[in-house]
């Protein structure tokens, strides 16, 4: 390997191994099976090592990505994780669901002429490796966070953080690593937000997040489930129970619809829904789990994110026979990840481009039997610089599906909000913070994550709450 | 970590069940109105149940459930001192309770006891209650000495005469309505075929008519939209939005089509339970 670096050959990426296509839409195991230590060298000696790189800037949360990569090929594990560890709590998450072709990887300089270095697989393999070398026990502490402090050394310091994805668990692993007792309350009976609740086992395996927050539990971090802040308790009782600050990370759960005629039918379901009874309820292994899910032979998934090849991967595996997905533009807009959508096409998934939903229509027992939708042509780029679509008149098509998920979006829950009427709001509905401190309206209470931009990323959610975090430890110590 | 059971009790044996649950987190705002979402163990379905009454200095929550489906039964199973794995709460918006005068509630079947705490909340508001109460049968009644205690007036109906006004609630409900006294509200809980035909009682009298949906629920948070209903011919979740909603505007039709969507997987769950017991048993 070492001539190949003098002679600057770039050789092609290394593929990432998958379980077969055909295989893996009938099963829930993980689809990216993960670099082997040969392959992740091999990757890493792709890197140029540039003297001013460029990926360091297309990370949201600026991971030192040369030093990692530098860190690996000399064969030093424990340091490359400890520089990801640094600017980033949750490696071996964001390896497998950043949308890296738009942050690291897409201001590589490798990828002006060729590939670029396939950062996040990278990330992915020292976080998975490092922590199979550790183990579950010996460092859950150093695991979790950049510092060593296994009990909180200032518990008189606490802070409360409401809702447990990763803006959250972002904060918690950083107070905690500074001796902050931190108590996140979460209105589900399983800490991890969307990363357990949306995210399928197929993308994001449930022992990795547990991972996580047991490394975090590990840390003295007290997670409270079953308690919705506004209800349970509101964050003046927080305050009344002597916490100093409070982070809400509570997201933007709550689904939109389309607005179209029959979509209360039965078979119809928002792409929460059909995610978190399968993910959250388990009912992918419904022998043994109670929560129930829909099962059908044909599928609509509306929608093109993330969420939408989520929802239509997940119905393949549950048995579907035709999954399409319907998008009002083109397949170039789609705004999933790529791998995802390649991943899907690969499974069986048909895209259904420039269709934008009219009305579903069902039979007299009330049950989906098919959606009509407008054919549509792409028109002139939008203020957003995506090409908007127009409609074709008269032109429509009937596509018969016993069951269809709406992944369109999704606003912010009101339940804190409506509780906590102190609480400034933008004019899309979402928490107004400061941008640098992410402090809101109320002082000493926090917010981060979707609950503040909308549905974003998992790593903005972590950034936003790092700064938090930061702002949090440098008022309490 | 769970919840401890501190008292149990069969009402109707076979059938319902009373608990007192050890929740002071969850007793200490509880309102009329409010539920809670619960689950019975680590492989369980989380399933909505109305809060039936509360006890903030004691700290507990009562709920009281109709054995129906594999939750229910295995919540049944449980025991005075166990404890239930989840509970969630109080969730919901509380019942809109005001001093208005005279407010009928009326209560079916399992219903009866979800209408116990909003009556006793009606009752403390200083409204004077009139309590209506149905069921098939007089050994199915619920919680009528507890609604004698703050309703001047417990009207009953059975469908066999066995106590009361032989027929339905909605018979009694007209007569109340029929004798001139000013109703400022009527309040029904119960299945959905006799929440609709109170509604459809009171509709030509003009008065006011509060029903609480029992629609299927995921999360009982507003995250899933599972428990959607049409109301007023807007889609509204009945975990935030309600679950207490205008009884003249809702579209039960829709309601009813939507309890049934998981009828095979549910009985599937129930055989399967059933199964396991015999096993152990
Ligand atoms: C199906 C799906 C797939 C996705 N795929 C990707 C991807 O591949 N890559 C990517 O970067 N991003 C992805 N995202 C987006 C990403 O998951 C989110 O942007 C991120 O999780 C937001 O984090 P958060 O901490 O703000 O909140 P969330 O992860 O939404 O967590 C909020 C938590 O707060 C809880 N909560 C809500 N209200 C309350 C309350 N009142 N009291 C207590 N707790 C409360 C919720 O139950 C939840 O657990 C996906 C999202 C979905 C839904
Ligand atoms: C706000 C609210 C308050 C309720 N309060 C009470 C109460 O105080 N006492 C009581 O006995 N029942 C109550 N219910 C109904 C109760 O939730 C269901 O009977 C229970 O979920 C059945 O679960 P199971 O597993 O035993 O039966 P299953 O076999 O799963 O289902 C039997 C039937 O119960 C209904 N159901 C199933 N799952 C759900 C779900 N997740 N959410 C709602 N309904 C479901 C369906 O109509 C289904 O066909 C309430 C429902 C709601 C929405
Ligand atoms: S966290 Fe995301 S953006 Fe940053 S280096 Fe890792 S994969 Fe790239
Ligand atoms: S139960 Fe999920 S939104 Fe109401």
């Amino acid at each position: 390997m070492a001539e190949m670096k003098t002679k600057r050959k770039i050789r092609p990426r290394v593929a990432m191994p998958a379980q077969d296509a055909l295989a893996r839409a009938g099963n829930f195991n993980e689809v990216a099976l993960g670099y082997s230590r040969e392959q992740a060298l091999v990757e890493a000696e792709r890197c140029l090592q540039c003297k001013t790189p460029t990926c360091q800037a297309g990370c949201p949360v600026e991971i030192d990505i040369k030093g990692f990569i530098t860190a690996l090929c000399d064969d030093d594990l424990a340091k490359a994780y400890d520089i990801l560890r640094q600017t980033n709590s949750l490696p071996a998450v964001c390896g497998r669901v950043c949308p890296q072709e738009h942050q690291c990887e897409g201001a590589c300089v490798l990828g002006r002429k060729h590939e670029p270095v396939a950062i996040g697989r990278l990330e992915r393999y020292v976080a998975d490796a490092f922590m199979r070398q550790t183990g579950d026990t010996p460092d859950a502490c150093r695991a979790a966070t950049d510092l060593d402090a296994c009990i909180p050394s200032r518990p008189e310091r606490r802070v409360a953080c409401i809702g447990s994805g990763p803006a959250s668990l972002t904060v918690a692993g950083y107070l905690a690593g500074r001796g902050i007792s931190v108590d996140v309350y979460e209105a589900l009976h399983e800490p991890g937000g969307v990363l357990v609740y949306g995210i399928p086992e197929f993308r994001l395996p449930k022992a990795v997040v547990a991972h996580e927050v047991d490394g975090l539990k590990a840390l003295g971090v007290t997670f409270r489930c079953n308690w919705v802040g506004g209800k349970t308790i509101t964050i003046d009782d927080l305050f009344d129970q002597g916490y100093g600050a409070v982070f809400v990370g509570v997201g933007a759960g709550l689904p939109r619809f389309l607005g179209i005629a029959g979509e209360n039918l039965v078979g119809v379901f928002s792409a929460n829904e059909y995610l978190t009874r399968i993910n959250l309820g388990r009912a992918y292994d419904h022998l043994n789990h109670d929560t129930p899910a829909y099962h059908a032979r044909r599928t609509v998934v509306i929608g093109a994110g993330n969420v939408a090849m989520d929802a239509a991967r997940t119905a393949l595996r549950m048995g579907s026979s035709e999954v399409s997905v319907v998008y009002r533009r083109s397949e170039a807009e789609m705004p999933a990840r790529r791998e995802e959508i390649e991943h899907a096409v690969e499974e069986g998934v048909r895209l259904r481009c420039l269709c934008g939903p009219l009305s579903f229509h069902g039979d007299n027992q009330g049950c989906l039997k098919g959606l009509t939708v407008q054919k549509m042509a792409l028109g002139e780029p939008d203020a957003s610089g995506r090409c908007s679509p127009v409609c074709l008149d008269g032109q429509t098509e009937q596509i018969p599906c016993d069951m269809a998920v709406i992944a369109v979006g999704t606003r912010p829950n009101p339940i804190l909000i409506e509780a906590t009427p102190d609480l400034g709001l933008n004019k899309w509905g979402y928490v107004q913070t400061d941008p640098d401190t992410g402090e809101t309206s109320i002082p000493n209470v926090f917010a981060g994550g979707d609950i503040v931009t909308g549905s974003a990323t998992v790593i903005s959610a972590m950034g936003a709450g790092r700064r938090a975090a930061q702002e949090i430890a440098r008022r309490l110590l | 970590m769970g919840y401890t059971i501190l008292e149990k009790q069969e009402l109707i044996p076979g059938q319902t069940t009373m608990m007192v649950i050890d929740a002071p987190q969850i007793a200490a705002k509880a309102r009329p109105g409010n539920f809670v979402m619960l689950r019975a163990s680590e492989r369980g379905e989380r399933i909505p149940l109305t809060i039936a009454d509360r006890d903030s200095a004691r700290g507990t929550i009562t709920i009281v459930f109709l054995v129906v489906g594999k939750t229910t039964a295995e919540l049944a199973a449980l025991n005075q001192g166990g404890e239930i794995l989840d509970v969630c709460g109080p969730l919901g918006r509380p019942t809109h309770i005001e001093n208005s005068g005279t407010v009928v509630c009326v209560g079916g079947g399992t219903g009866i006891a979800a209408m116990h705490h909003i009556a006793k909340g009606h009752a403390e508001a200083g409204n004077r209650v009139i309590a209506v109460v149905g069921a098939r049968s007089r050994n199915l009644l619920l919680f009528c000495t507890e609604l004698s205690a703050f309703c001047p007036e417990l009207r009953v109906a059975t469908d066999d005469g066995s106590a009361g006004h032989k027929g339905f609630v909605t018979e009694v409900l007209k007569d109340i309505l029929d004798s001139g006294e000013t109703i400022a509200e009527v309040v029904a809980i119960g299945p959905v075929p006799m929440m609709e035909a109170v509604s459809r009682v009171t509709l030509p009298y003009g008065v006011k008519t509060t029903v609480s949906l029992n629609s299927i629920m995921v999360d009982g948070v507003g995250m899933c939209g599972a428990c959607r209903c049409t109301v007023d011919g807007k889609t509204l979740f009945a975990c935030v939005d309600g679950p207490e909603f205008d009884g003249h505007a809702v579209d039960y039709a829709e309601l009813k089509a939507r309890l049934w969507q998981f009828r095979e997987q549910e009985q599937g769950a129930m055989e399967r339970f059933s199964k396991e017991c015999r096993c152990d048993g």
